[in-house]
C-alpha cells in the first residue's frame, strides 16, 4: 500500500510539478520570472530526493538535500543582488 | 500507524507543491508568482520531509530533515524579499488590473533607498 501510493501517486505528482516549473522557466518573460522558477525547482528537487530516499530505503540521500537548499539560496541571492545592480545607476 | 501518518503528510506535501507549480504557471505577474510558489513549496517540502522523518524515525534521519526544514524557513523570505526587490527596481510591470501601486514614488531612483 505505502510503496504502492508512493510510486503511482506521489512521485508522478511531483514529477508533473517539475514539468510545470520548466514550462514557466523557458517561457518566463522576464529574468526575474526565471530565477523564481529555479528556485522553486531545487526545492521540489529536495522534495522529490526524500521522496525517492523512502522509496530506495537509502538514508544517505537527505545529505544531498541540505547541500541543495544552501546552494539554492546562494545562487538566489546571487543573481537577485546582480539584478539589482545592474539597475542601479 | 506510523506508516499512516508520513503516508498522509507526504501526499499533503505533495499536493501543496502541486499547487505552487500550477500557481507559478498561472498567475499573472512576477509578484503574484513569487506570493504562490514561496509559501506553497515551502509548506509542501516542509509536509514532505516530516513525513520522511516520521517514516524513518532514526536520529540522525530526523535531525537531518529538521534541518532542512529550519533553513527552508529562514531562507525563503529573504529570498524572496531579495528577488522582488530587485524586479522592482528593473521595472518588472504589475499586473494590468492592478489598482494602485503603494510603492510607487517611494523609492530613490538612484540610491534605491527608500523615502519615509
Amino acid at each position: 500500500m505505502f510503496e504502492t501510493v508512493i510510486t503511482y501517486f506521489v512521485l508522478p505528482v511531483i514529477s508533473i510539478s517539475i514539468l510545470l516549473v520548466f514550462i514557466r522557466l523557458a517561457k518566463g518573460p522576464t529574468i526575474a520570472d526565471r530565477i523564481v522558477a529555479l528556485d522553486l525547482l531545487t526545492a521540489i528537487g529536495i522534495a522529490f530526493l526524500s521522496v525517492y530516499a523512502i522509496k530506495t530505503e537509502s538514508r544517505t540521500i537527505l545529505d544531498v538535500g541540505i547541500i541543495l537548499a544552501l546552494l539554492a539560496f546562494l545562487g538566489t541571492v546571487a543573481f537577485a543582488s546582480y539584478l539589482e545592480r545592474r539597475s542601479r545607476k | 500507524m506510523r506508516e499512516i501518518l508520513s503516508l498522509i503528510l507526504i501526499v499533503l506535501g505533495s499536493f501543496f507543491i502541486l499547487v505552487s507549480a500550477v500557481g507559478l504557471l498561472r498567475m499573472p505577474d512576477l509578484y503574484m508568482r513569487m506570493s504562490a510558489t514561496t509559501k506553497a513549496a515551502t509548506l509542501g517540502v516542509s509536509f514532505v520531509l516530516l513525513g520522511v522523518a516520521i517514516h524513518f524515525w532514526e536520529v540522525g534521519i530526523v535531525s537531518r530533515a529538521a534541518v532542512i526544514v529550519s533553513f527552508l524557513l529562514i531562507t525563503a523570505p529573504i529570498a524572496a524579499h531579495m528577488i522582488g526587490r530587485a524586479a522592482y527596481f528593473e521595472g518588472v510591470p504589475l499586473w494590468k488590473e492592478t489598482k494602485h501601486d503603494q510603492l510607487k514614488g517611494k523609492y530613490d531612483e538612484d540610491t534605491h533607498e527608500l523615502k519615509s
